[in-house]
């Protein structure tokens, strides 16, 4: 269905092409899953199958693409649009219409499909994705999950032959990436459709893949069998990762595979008890109580209390919209609270001026792009130092102690997602806030990039500091957390140390807690540690 | 009376209707005939606009309108001082180089002219503005000729990135305050100009790409020498057409405006025709042209013709005098004309509820 045949791909100004002589076939009615560290090409390689990269992006492109027999050296992008439907990483920005109904209409509308036609294959689409209910709504109403499914649906209706995905259910919460994938694999389980998917939380899809194309960076590609690429690849999900400890072969893909295995590993396991103390906090840095957050007739937040002690990890957790976001900036003092206190070291931040409200609570925000505007990394640093009051110096320092080695003269757009975070975490830590919020910022990160940011979250908690976060991540959240805080509605639903809230839970408990539940097990290197004290047997 | 299930009646009707009005507008000075056109699109938009996002601009619009009428009496009094008339104040006269003098003494006269004026031009933005609050925008798209398919992306990506801007301007600018940066004046503005240009640019690069991966704009291949062809027909059919209606509209001049019109609308039609010809597309559940239609066209094109044709009756009435100065009166006959405009408010479908 999709063959490449000698592909190599050069930007201008690359100093070496993202890919080089690539040969690859991928058969009709395959689970494709690309996977690869950030910045090694995942994108590129999406756009390759149907034209866009070098046809909308430049660069230059040797060698062959076909699919379903058109090259796409021949044909323009939109000459694909019958056989390859593409959904970017986010819904919204590639809406062309308002209401969901001519959404999907839109794309058989350019192919010229006869009226009668269209009526019927947009009825089936509103079935086929489980979004009939949502027909006439305005797509900005739509929450995350259903903006993704009325986007799949959307190049659905012209019947490609291929769906190609940038990350579907990587800004979604749990249960609604679950339903975005159901649709995902009803699609090719009934109809046969070819999908290429690229996700970096490989937790979610590894066990529905048919194949896996792993980019190694180095500009080849790497094409096999799911378990055959995992077991051997630098980034793998935690279940293989377990697997790989215990000694499995083949790595377990799935839940259900892992625990049909684990039982050995589970009862030498209970012999032995996690090394993961509770934890006690010294004293308490942040306090808020009963905060309300109101927008118009919403109330976003419903009367919240926290209380974070000093060097404690705090994880919000809950559904898109459930309030997070909204609680984090009510915390900072720079977003609408309508009732509530919030204390910081005896200061309320709300009442103090922004400059002097940073200095005490630190927020980095769901886009950390927002927060740069200079042409330089340099630039950005001493502009931070100016802003903080601190010793020229302080956030180059910083940044050089969370990601080393970023070039002062690069353009922060010019960035990885990885390196952008921590040039603006750098930026906000200037300041020197005892406390520090983020939204959602494992957004974009690789497995090694998460690993590398959980050091430095708990680094930065050794130092004292009270982090909260917000996420939907739920196996960051098992390696960082040390308690977890579920809301929905703008409620708190549940309060308590990680593993009390993660384990039974049957939306946020990561993959280790469910291949050994029920003990309370929820990351490999906890594992890992206690077989190592377990010593020689 | 018709009545229908509500729908949303056909963006063009809306679009011919405003236009017809907004072409009274050009044929009068007399303030109140401007203020009743104002209250005809005015009452109209209020019955029939639906609570879509693009239904809330016409407030902008009367804004705008407000300003342009302040702006042109400003510049009377800024550069008009001439002596004689009714003077109201005087100011101290400046004089620059040569003739040209600022201030001085301002006049009823002057200052009613530039009124009179402002308050024309005003009319005919919010008649335009009454035309974009009635109709979506995004579905008169969907008439667009194939051959000005450029344009089209163009539009559409203006039109959606331009809502969102306004949403990136509110995060960018929360976001500075977490740095402590200034959220309003000068300093503050490459702060926020800067990250939301960068998201403009991606998100139209992001949507431009979207559409071409769903087939917009498929055609056939075209020869350089046919193309060329194309484009010179629709340039030149448009400025034909612009040229023509300049002759029409404007009643004094010797402008060959009706065969220059009609010139223009076939060759800018041949090209559309030849252009539109390569581009296959089907319309989903199209608008349909019914009586309501049909109706709301004929009282819009029914009031501007019958203000052109009742203009010689009390024709003085239309551009009311300023010298010697004299309170503006309305004759019935150009009342009447005008208040056809109105019914729409009643035979148009009531616009359907948008789901939330």
């Amino acid at each position: 269905m999709i063959e490449f045949s000698q592909v190599t791909v050069t930007y201008p100004d690359a100093p070496r092409p993202v890919f080089s002589g690539v040969d690859l076939l991928v058969e009709e009615g395959e689970l494709c899953l690309v996977t690869g560290r950030t910045g090694v090409g995942k994108s590129t390689f999406l756009g390759l199958i149907n034209g866009l990269v070098p046809h909308f992006t430049g660069g230059h492109l040797a060698g062959r693409v076909r699919v379903g027999g058109l090259s796409t050296s021949e044909h323009p992008p939109r000459e694909f649009a019958a056989v390859v439907g593409v959904v970017g990483q986010d819904p919204l920005a590639g809406f062309v219409t308002d209401t969901v109904e001519e959404e999907l209409a839109y794309g058989m509308e350019q192919l010229a499909v006869p009226p009668a036609v269209m009526r019927k294959r947009v009825e089936e689409t509103l079935d086929l994705m489980g979004i009939a209910e949502l027909r006439k709504r305005p797509l900005r109403t739509l929450s995350g999950g259903q903006q993704q499914r009325v986007a799949i649906g959307s190049v659905l209706t012209a019947h490609p032959r291929v769906l190609v995905l940038d990350e579907p259910t990587s800004a979604l919460d749990p249960v609604a990436a679950e339903d975005v994938l159901a649709a995902i694999t009803r699609l090719v389980h009934d109809l046969g459709i070819t999908v290429v998917v690229a996700e970096h939380r490989m937790e979610r899809v590894a066990q529905y893949a048919d194949r896996v194309l792993y980019l190694p960076g180095d500009g080849s590609v790497r094409s096999g069998p799911p378990a055959e690429i995992l077991a051997t690849s630098d980034i793998a999900p935690p279940i293989v990762e377990l697997g790989r400890l215990a000694g499995w072969s083949p790595p377990p893909l799935s839940v259900r595979d892992a625990r049909r295995v684990a039982g050995p590993l589970r009862e030498r396991l209970a012999l032995l008890s996690g090394v993961r103390a509770s934890f006690e906090s010294a004293g308490t840095t942040l306090e808020a109580r009963g905060v309300v957050v109101r927008y118009g007739e919403v109330l976003a937040v419903r009367g919240v209390d926290l209380r974070v002690g000093q060097g404690e990890i705090v994880v919000l957790m809950g559904r898109n919209g459930s309030g997070k976001s909204s609680f984090l900036w009510a915390l900072q003092g720079s977003g609408p609270m309508s009732v509530g206190a919030v204390d910081v070291g005896g200061t309320d931040p709300r009442s103090l001026k922004p400059r002097h409200a940073r200095r005490h609570v630190g927020l980095v925000p769901q886009t950390p792009g927002d927060l740069l505007y200079l042409d330089s990394v340099d630039a950005e640093c001493a502009q931070a130092d100016a802003e903080s009051g601190a010793a020229a110096g302080t956030a180059r320092a910083l940044l050089d102690r969370l990601v080393p080695g970023i070039g002062g003269e690069l353009h922060p757009g010019d960035l990885s997602e990885g390196q952008r975070l921590a040039l603006v975490l750098a930026v906000q830590l200037a300041a020197a806030p005892p406390v520090l919020l983020l939204d959602e910022p494992t957004r974009g990160l690789d497995y090694h990039a998460k690993r590398h940011f959980a050091e430095v979250l708990r680094e930065l908690a050794s130092q004292g500091k009270a982090i909260v976060l917000a996420t939907h991540d739920v196996e960051f959240v098992a390696t960082v957390a040390h308690r977890v805080v579920v809301m929905a509605e703008g409620e708190v639903v549940a309060d308590g140390p990680t593993k009390d809230v993660v384990v039974a839970s049957p939306a946020f408990a990561p993959q280790v807690a469910k291949v050994l539940a029920p003990q309370e097990w929820l990351t490999v290197d906890e594992v890992a540690d206690a077989l190592a004290s377990e010593g020689p047997a | 009376m018709p009545v229908s299930a509500p729908r949303a009646l056909h963006p063009g009707a809306w679009w011919v209707w405003a236009l017809s009005l907004a072409v009274a507008a050009t044929r009068t000075t007399n303030p109140l005939l401007l203020g009743l056109i104002i209250a005809v699109a005015g009452f109209v938009v209020a019955s029939r606009r639906s609570d879509a996002p693009w239904a809330l601009a016409f407030r902008l619009y009367m804004y705008v309108g407000a300003v342009i009428v302040a702006s042109r009496v400003l510049f009377r009094i800024l550069f008009g001082g001439v002596d004689g008339g009714h003077v109201l104040f005087t100011l101290p006269r400046i004089a620059l180089f040569g003739s040209i003098t600022l201030l001085g003494p301002a006049s009823a006269e002057n200052l009613l002219g530039g009124f009179y004026d402002g308050l024309q031009l005003a009319t005919m933005v919010i008649c335009v503005g009454a035309a974009n609050a009635l109709a979506n925008p995004k579905r008169l798209l969907k008439a667009v000729p194939g051959a000005l398919y450029e344009v089209g992306t163009a539009i559409t990506v203006a039109l959606s990135v331009a809502p969102q801007l306004v949403e990136s301007v509110q995060r960018v600018r929360r976001a500075r305050r977490l740095r402590a940066g200034r959220a309003r004046g000068l300093r503050a503005i490459k702060g926020i100009v800067v990250p939301v240009l960068e998201d403009a640019m991606n998100r139209s690069l992001h949507l431009a790409a979207a559409m071409d991966a769903r087939g917009y704009g498929r055609r056939e291949y075209l020869s350089p020498r046919l193309r060329l062809l194309i484009a010179f027909c629709v340039l030149g059919g448009l400025v034909g057409i612009s040229v023509g209606i300049y002759g029409v509209l404007d009643g004094t001049s010797n402008w060959p405006g009706v065969p220059m019109l009609a010139a223009g609308v076939v060759v800018a039609g041949a090209g559309f025709v030849l252009g539109g010809r390569r581009i296959q597309r089907s319309v989903y559940r199209p608008d349909p042209w019914r009586w309501p239609e049909t109706l709301v066209v004929a009282s819009g094109v029914g009031a501007c013709a019958l203000l052109f044709g009742t203009a010689r009756v009390d024709a003085a009435n239309l551009y009311p005098s300023l010298n010697p100065l004299r309170w503006p009166e309305v004759s019935p006959w150009h009342a009447v004309s005008l208040l056809t405009g109105v019914l729409p408010a009643w035979l148009a479908p009531r616009p359907p509820e948008v789901a939330r």
